[in-house]
């Protein structure tokens, strides 16, 4: 071993020296990442960059190389990316608040352009962040407060989103959808007048119930006191001046009934038909 | 080196017996001898080492005394025992080798670049053969650069820095609960009303490269998407459409499109299985205006009972009442006058019966009623009947 050592000692280091040259020359760009590779400042080539439709395998990801010492080599991510807006308070044109949470999803599709204006990923996650709240503001203020929450809300976020990458490509970068992930009533007067409309809203509806069960309570008595009423004149119909006397008896038994409230005093005249017989006048 | 010190040491175990002092030594002394074959065969085996070399200088001095002292048994024995050890002593600082002596190989060899290729050979199968499970699928890159997916059961790649294979479940259905957590979570309704709603999203993934490689969070963009989603549909139906069993089932419907739309808009590689509503509740500040409602149309119900049972009664009674009269009215016409009479006279012994009565016999005699009397027997009325 020793004298393997000892006769391939000058070889052995030459294969470790060519490892390390290896290693600062070779870099590894991965298939959700770009690289651009600046020489002295000036972008020389772009790695993996990204295009539209093109299988993952064909993109140019993989092992590249760089001239050690005088190539630096910037890291992009190549995926599709969030950037998340502060929740915004827009005002609709009826004075309506409305707090407002979007987000955008963008791509770097031109990292040169990124690492110039731009240097790094935060930086124009942040500048579009910025830009995204404005356009939102300014787009949705637009709007009377009906219409954001209805379909009309499509054409106002491909407004949005036309406007952002209008904005977005000067960063190299290109949005690819902008969408409201909530809207809002603010806390406060405007939430609690809403819950007082919602309230007063199910009052009426109770009340409407109430008094529509009341009309049909009515219409079903009523139809049952026309139906008894046609009973009676269909029987009673045969013979009226029977009913009027049958029915005065009936109603005497009942007035004059003991279990009355008050007893009655009856004062009877001697011509009274009931007497006829007791004054012995035939 | 340690191969040819260890023969040598066994050969001078042997020549042990031979030694010209084995006069002396019995059981002991063997060890002591072997210093002179030690001495002996080290020249011709050539050994780098000092060792062996070393033992007779010390020796040297000590072999002269021997005869002199009388007891030189023990201390030479003790002495022995260390150096029956001492050689390794120096050859493990010396030698620089492994702590332990691994067992020879036949041959003489040593296990040692055996046991290094084991390693390396584990090693690679273990980054060289994936076990990749029925719900599974695994992406291989070479170089970070995408070149297969691999399918469940046993697959070989190429080892570790050449090829990379990350494994992750694919068909295994995964739920998002949207919000997390039982907070109330209010929301826009199309005509203005807001909703307590929680919900969530199953998915599966169904194309492992794009899930990896085209978006940098694909759980976060589920959540905004479904929330994006949700909210829009929500945002198209009335209050009392999303709280009703129908409304939650065409919002479900239409939330699962647009979520599953958006991303493939994104190219995310996710499939979206269902969506679940949860509950739809109102906000529980006006939850009891939303009770009271329910209360009324049971009081509406109520009341429609009650007008019913009243429409039987009457119904029945009319009945009654008509049925009744057409019985005596079919008697009256047998005997009209008779039966008139009778029930005349029936009525008012029934009546006058149960009644105070007054006769005033004489016409023209100028009467006075006797108040107090009549207070006293019917304390509010007087009832004329057929006039005085």
């Amino acid at each position: 071993m020793g004298g393997f050592w000892h006769t391939h000692r000058t070889s052995l280091f030459a294969v470790a020296a060519a490892i390390v040259v290896l290693m600062m020359t070779l870099i590894v760009v991965p298939e959700r990442q770009q690289a651009v590779i600046t020489r002295g400042g000036e972008p020389v080539a772009v790695i993996n960059r990204f295009k539209p439709n093109v299988p993952f395998g064909e993109t140019g990801a993989g092992i590249w190389y760089r001239v050690p010492g005088v190539d630096s080599v910037t890291y992009i991510d190549k995926r599709v990316m969030d950037v998340d807006m502060e929740p915004q308070t827009v005002l609709s044109t009826d004075q309506l608040r409305l707090n407002v949470d979007a987000y955008a999803r963008y791509r770097i599709i031109d990292p040169v352009k990124m690492v110039q204006t731009a240097r790094n990923q935060e930086t124009v996650e942040s500048q579009l962040s910025s830009i995204l709240s404005s356009v939102v503001r300014q787009e949705l203020g637009r709007r009377s407060f009906a219409s954001l929450l209805t379909a009309e809300r499509g054409t106002t976020m491909a407004n949005i989103r036309n406007l952002l990458d209008a904005q977005a490509r000067k960063y190299g970068a290109q949005v690819i959808d902008v969408r409201i992930k909530r809207a809002d009533l603010p806390d406060g007067t405007p939430l609690d007048s809403a819950f007082r409309r919602m309230q007063s809203a199910r009052q009426q509806e109770a009340a409407t119930l109430r008094a529509q069960g009341q009309k049909n309570g009515q219409i079903i008595r009523a139809e049952a006191e026309a139906q008894a009423a046609k009973i009676y004149a269909e029987a009673y119909g045969k013979d009226p001046q029977f009913y009027d006397f049958y029915r005065a008896m009936q109603s005497y038994d009942t007035t004059f009934a003991p279990d009355s409230k008050t007893s009655s005093t009856i004062i009877l005249s001697p011509d009274n038909e009931y007497l006829k017989q007791f004054r012995g006048k035939p | 080196m340690d191969i040819k010190d260890g023969i040598g040491r066994l050969v001078g175990l042997a020549m042990a017996g031979k030694s010209p002092w084995g006069d002396k030594g019995t059981g002991g002394d063997k060890p002591e001898g072997t210093p002179v074959p030690d001495k002996g065969t080290a020249p011709p085996d050539g050994a780098p080492s000092g060792a062996p070399e070393d033992k007779p200088k010390a020796k040297g001095p000590r072999n002269p005394w021997l005869p002199p002292a009388d007891e030189p048994r023990r201390s030479a024995s003790i002495e022995d025992i260390f150096k029956n050890r001492g050689p390794e002593g120096p050859r493990r600082i010396g030698g620089g080798g492994p702590s332990f002596r691994l067992p020879e190989r036949p041959g003489g060899k040593s296990w040692f670049p055996v046991a290094i290729a084991a390693i390396v050979a584990v090693g690679l199968s273990v980054s060289m053969v994936h076990q990749i499970g029925t719900t599974e699928q695994g992406i291989v890159t070479t170089f970070g650069k995408y070149t297969k997916t691999l399918d469940p059961g046993f697959r070989i790649t190429l080892p570790w820095p050449i090829q990379q294979v990350d494994v992750e479940e694919v068909s295994e259905f995964r739920s998002e609960q949207i919000p997390e957590g039982s907070a109330q979570k209010l929301m826009l309704t199309g005509d203005q009303n807001l909703v307590d709603l929680s919900y969530n999203v199953r998915w599966s993934i169904k194309d492992l490269k794009q899930f990896r490689f085209q978006l940098a969070d694909p759980e976060g963009t589920l959540r905004d998407v479904a929330e994006a989603a949700m909210r829009a549909s929500v945002a198209q139906k009335r209050l009392n459409d999303v709280l009703s069993g129908s409304g939650r089932a065409d919002i479900e419907q239409s939330v699962m499109q647009r979520m599953q739309a958006i991303l493939d808009s994104y190219r995310s590689g996710i499939k979206v299985q269902g969506v679940q509503i949860r509950k739809t509740d109102p906000p529980k500040e006006v939850e009891e205006a939303f009770k009271d409602v329910s209360a009324a149309q049971q009081d509406a119900d109520a009341e429609v009972n009650r007008a019913e049972a009243y429409a039987q009664q009457i119904l029945a009674r009319a009945q009654g009442d008509a049925a009744s009269f057409d019985k005596i009215y079919a008697q009256y016409k047998l005997a009209p006058e008779v039966t008139k009479r009778r029930l005349y006279y029936e009525t008012m012994e029934r009546v006058l019966r149960q009644n105070d009565k007054t006769v005033i016999e004489a016409p023209g005699v100028q009467s006075y009623l006797p108040l107090p009397e009549l207070k006293r027997g019917a304390p509010t009325t007087a009832a004329p009947a057929g006039g005085q």
